[in-house]
């Protein structure tokens, strides 16, 4: 299972820093999202795979941590999916004002020279 | 006796008052505001007198970083009683002069406000009884000073001015702080006292030199020594008031200041002695040089003062204790007669219209008072007995001529001082004959006559101070400066006298020799220097403020922008291409040689299912890359399917929050991204062998990079997930989770709870980036191509045409319309999956954050069932309140925790009964977590309706374009 996760991630990140560095601002903004994804998976996955056991408490009595998942990385991914989702909402907004302003999606504002 | 606690009175008066003067609409009030409150400061500054006439030092000590050795101290000794006299007294006769000066329909509550905000940074500046807190003052001043200079801020020459004063004296001023760190170093302590006490041991360390060199830069920049003196020429665009107050009178004597104050620390060595009088006596000749060629009064001035510096700066700099006195004794003497002569050059302006030595002539008979007050000052400059400057000037001659050290150097002080005098009474001749005799002038832009009484007082008090002192100097300034000279010198003050006449002796003889010089130089050269260009022959080309401009011009703008062209590119991909590799780089070399990663090479049993799931997602991800180029909504697509694989993850591996909330983001997401690709380019299949080399080339580097990088994050991945687990924070999490957070899903309280502070920034982000995208679109201005119809449009309006009985848009209107019927009728059953997503969130997966994302996604839903106008004309949540009121209620909840004495977001948790429902959590954890709710709520329809609404603008702006063309 762990190897297939991080093909995955490996997959994602390898996708979205490809198209993190192509010239057109709407590759870009797809890069960014690939990469979030692969990203956040991979926060999340240092946190090791554990199968149903959702860090879910019972109420009151003693716990035993072994029985639950990492609920650190989780947290810290919940953030991240929402930053993520922020910033592409944001780039895309610049995107389309650069577009309007410039005339052009390249990520220079000006198409490069024939 | 008055208590030192009036001393933080007097220090923070000017300051509060200026504060309230800047609100202030009234010019009476505000005058009469800043005139008492600079008289009362004197007065204060005045109560300490009986003891600082004894030698005594009055101290106030605020501790402020103790630790650091900074403190507020507050100290008042003899010659911080002088400044501080001028300071404040100056300042009252300056603010009654400004108020006929500057015309009502100048901004003047700014400028009061300003001259009160100096006078408080300067007592604080001479008050300082240590040395960092002294230098923030200091510092203080330019700043001050350069909102002064620049007050008409639509002269050019007033910015420019201001600017230069402002990078010059600001610089001496960061070379100062080094210095005094320096001394406080070796001192061991920043209290000036101690500091003062410990000269001998300074002199006598290796790092003397360093730091006497920036104290001087410091000190010379501050008080306009050559090489630094041309900032102050540039600074006479300010309001004259400023002029006489600032740039005469008291902010450039700071440098002397402090020369003067720390004589005891740094002086008597031989390089102290060469540097400073040397430098003293370069700019006392040559700002007396150059002002007699100056053709603007106020310019004449400038280097007047500048001279008069150099002169203070050379009796510091021979240090000799009779020298010092002479030294403090010229600074009273200067502050007055210059500061009334600027007020004469103001009033002159203010009547005639001009400045130019050259048109203005025989003023004497349209304005008699102020042409007596000019002579009167104007002889105080020039140093004729009977006035004060006289007697100041005569000490200097004595101090000249006394044998110090038998250097060449030495040996020619008499000459050098008889010279620069000799100027310094040609130019005040040239100011007071072209200006006020000969015939009266005919062309200037106004019509010549007296100033209101009260525009001249200040000035007329000033030439009645250089009469009494010049004439019974002994009974009016005698005992100020027997104090002022002890706080320097201890009990070495020498035996002076501070009579007119002291018999015929060498200084009297010196005195004579330079008027007489002075005379002839003005009876034969002054109209060949009124025909001549603005400065003296030859040198007046070579201008240190030019040279300034062009270093400026070299080191802000030519410079870099060479070294950018070499060093950078402006171009975004080679940027973020480097970037991965650095990072790559970055990880390899931390990595590296490291055994921290043990990966266990043994293969879990696999789930075929998972293995499918991820198979398609890989599959996805690399056929977004592939498409993004020129199949923007199939990459689109295939994002979406790469998201759906990463919630399922989450799923499979116990996160049921993560996978929620990746859903609900996935869609919205998805939305905003279809709906702005209307906006984007056209883009047709190039061929790729069309394709130049280099983009080949780079397309693979490219490739081989963004692969080196999948690779080695899946293998970190990889050795990281097969690692023992074991952390100790996230056991404690599950632990105390129910116990102290009052919820059983941890996650959710580990963000509303133990970490609720990262959530509120967070939720700030999100906020912030609501705005930006609403205000961003405000402006939007799409480009040319996309704002006509779209072929599909056109199509469907073609079909509609083209058929009986159909409108424009019936085509739109029939489109899905079973499932747009659905989608109106799921609005309210979203509304209740986000109450139930909300509400359950703190026991188990949902929450705030989960809820406003899913009802926003009921508002977006209605989009796609229908048109723009037909949501627009139905919303009736107004989002930027909502955002707002988010906020307000997350601070106010965390702000609760306060009155019952807790931090910032301390949590209480209960459950409560509800009727129907149940036990429903009742943490303060979920008020936090409705601002949560209400502000997603608000930021993500703020973002919907702003990328919405364009299409709908710009469907307008065509329609009634179309109309016009009609």
């Amino acid at each position: 299972m762990e190897l297939i996760l991080a093909l995955g991630i490996g997959a994602l990140v390898a996708s979205g820093t490809w198209l993190v560095m192509r010239p057109r601002s709407f590759q870009v903004i797809i890069g960014l999202c690939l990469l979030s994804y692969g990203v956040n998976l991979f926060i999340f996955s240092m946190g090791r795979l554990r199968i149903g056991a959702a860090a879910i408490m019972p109420k009151g009595g003693v716990v035993d941590p072994s029985l639950y998942a990492d609920p650190i990385p989780q947290a810290l991914v919940l953030t991240a999916i929402v930053i993520s989702f922020a910033t592409t909402a944001l780039f895309l907004v610049v995107l389309l004002a650069s577009r309007g302003f410039m005339g052009t999606d390249h990520v220079d504002g000006k198409d490069p020279k024939r | 006796m008055a208590p030192p606690s009036l001393l933080l009175l007097l220090l923070v008066l000017p300051f509060i008052s200026g504060l309230i003067v800047v609100t202030m609409q009234a010019r009476r009030a505000i005058v009469g505001v800043s005139a008492s409150v600079m008289a009362s400061a004197a007065a204060l500054v005045a109560l300490f007198w009986p003891v600082v006439r004894e030698g005594e030092i009055v101290r106030h000590v605020t501790l402020w970083l103790p630790q650091q050795g900074i403190n507020l101290t507050l100290r008042l000794d003899g010659l911080s009683f002088i400044f501080a006299m001028m300071v404040t007294g100056i300042g009252f006769l300056v603010v009654i002069y400004a108020r006929y000066y500057l015309s009502s329909k100048e901004p003047v509550p700014r400028f009061f406000s300003l001259l009160l905000l100096f006078a408080g940074a300067m007592n604080g500046m001479l008050l300082s009884g240590n040395i960092v807190v002294m230098v923030v003052f200091w510092e203080m001043t330019s700043l001050v000073s350069f909102l002064l200079i620049g007050f008409w801020r639509t002269n050019g020459a007033a910015r420019d001015g201001a600017r230069m004063a402002l990078i010059i004296t600001a610089t001496g001023g960061l070379c100062l702080l080094a210095s005094m760190l320096l001394v406080g170093h070796v001192a061991g302590s920043y209290d000036l006292d101690r500091v003062l006490a410990s000269g001998d041991k300074l002199r006598a360390h290796p790092l003397y030199l360093p730091a006497l060199l920036l104290f001087l830069i410091g000190c010379f920049t501050k008080s306009a020594q050559f090489p630094f003196h041309f900032w102050l020429p540039n600074a006479m665009s300010a309001p004259t008031p400023v002029s006489a107050y600032l740039h005469s009178a008291t902010m450039v004597k700071m440098g002397v200041f402090l020369l003067i104050r720390f004589v005891p620390v740094f002086g008597g060595t031989e390089i102290w002695f060469n540097l400073v009088a040397g430098v003293g006596l370069a700019t006392l000749v040559i700002g007396a040089v150059i002002a007699l060629f100056r053709h603007d009064l106020k310019g004449l001035l400038a280097y007047s003062t500048i001279s008069h510096l150099g002169l203070i700066t050379a009796l510091v700099g021979i240090g000799s204790p009779e020298a010092i006195v002479a030294a403090i004794f010229h600074v009273m003497n200067h502050a007055v007669f210059k500061a009334s002569l600027f007020m004469a050059a103001g009033i002159i302006d203010h009547e005639t219209g001009t400045r130019d030595i050259r048109r203005l002539s025989g003023l004497r008979h349209a304005m008699p008072v102020t042409a007596a007050l000019a002579g009167v000052a104007c002889a105080a400059m020039a140093g004729v007995p009977l006035l004060n400057g006289f007697l100041s000037k005569e000490m200097f001659f004595a101090e000249t001529f006394a044998w110090h050290s038998g250097s060449v150097f030495d040996n020619a002080m008499p000459y050098i001082a008889v010279l620069g005098t000799a100027f310094s009474v040609a130019y005040s001749l040239r100011f007071l004959l072209s200006v006020f005799f000969g015939p009266p002038a005919t062309d200037l832009p106004k019509e010549a006559h007296e100033p209101v009484a009260w525009m001249r007082r200040p000035a007329e008090i000033l030439g009645v101070l250089c009469l009494v002192i010049g004439i019974f100097p002994a009974v009016t300034i005698g005992p100020a400066l027997a104090a002022g000279a002890r706080a320097v010198l201890g009990e070495g003050v020498p035996d002076y006298s501070l009579a007119l006449w002291h018999g015929v002796n060498a200084p009297l003889i010196m005195s004579i020799i330079a008027i007489v010089l002075g005379a002839l130089i003005y009876g034969l050269f002054h109209r060949a220097i009124a025909q001549g260009p603005e400065g003296p022959p030859l040198l007046w080309r070579l201008r240190g403020a030019r040279m300034f401009d062009a270093t400026l011009v070299q080191g802000t703008w030519q410079i870099p922008r060479r070294a950018i062209r070499l060093f950078g590119t402006v171009r975004l991909q080679p940027q973020v291409r480097l970037l991965v590799i650095l990072g790559i780089l970055a990880v390899a070399s931390a990595l590296w040689g490291s055994n921290a990663l043990r990966p266990v090479w043994e293969l879990s049993p696999v789930d075929p299912v998972f293995l499918l799931l991820w198979v398609a997602g890989a599959a996805c991800a690399i056929g977004a890359a592939w498409y993004a180029k020129y199949h923007r909504f199939a990459a689109l697509t295939l994002l979406g399917g790469a998201g759906l694989v990463t919630s399922a993850t989450f799923v499979w591996f116990s996160a049921p929050d993560l996978a929620v909330t990746q859903l609900l983001v996935e869609i919205v997401t998805t939305v905003l991204l279809l709906l702005g690709l209307r906006w984007l380019p056209r883009r047709k299949v190039e061929i790729a062998a069309a394709e130049g080399r280099k983009a080949k080339i780079r397309r693979r580097v490219d490739l081989a990079v963004a692969l080196v990088c999948g690779t080695g994050v899946a293998a970190l991945s990889y050795a990281v997930m097969t690692m023992p687990a074991g952390n100790l924070a996230s056991d404690w999490f599950l632990e105390h989770a129910y116990a102290e957070g009052g919820g059983t899903n941890v996650v959710n309280v580990i963000l509303v709870d133990f970490r609720g502070f990262d959530t509120l920034g967070e939720m700030t982000v999100l906020a912030i980036v609501g705005l930006t995208v609403f205000a961003l679109l405000r402006r939007f201005r799409p480009a040319i191509e996309s704002n006509e119809v779209t072929a599909q449009q056109r199509l469907q309006n073609e079909y509609d045409d083209a058929a009986d009985g159909r409108k424009r848009g019936d085509t739109v209107r029939d489109y899905l319309m079973v499932a747009s019927v659905i989608m109106h009728w799921m609005f309210p059953v979203i509304i209740m999956l986000a109450a139930m997503l909300f509400f359950r969130g703190h026991d188990l997966p949902g929450g705030g954050f989960a809820g406003g994302v899913a009802l926003a996604i009921a508002f977006l839903l209605q989009y796609l069932a229908a048109d723009v106008t037909w949501v627009e004309d139905r919303l009736r949540i107004l989002p930027v309140r909502w955002i707002a009121i988010g906020l307000l209620i997350s601070t106010a909840v965390g702000m609760g925790s306060w009155i019952f004495g807790y931090p910032f977001l301390t949590a209480h948790s209960q459950y409560i009964h509800i009727p129907l429902i149940g036990d429903v959590p009742a943490a303060t954890a979920l008020l936090f977590d409705v601002g949560v709710f209400v502000l997603v709520v608000g930021a993500v329809v703020l973002m919907q309706v702003a990328i919405a609404h364009q299409s709908l603008r710009w469907y307008r702006a065509r329609e009634k374009a179309e109309g016009e063309e009609g």
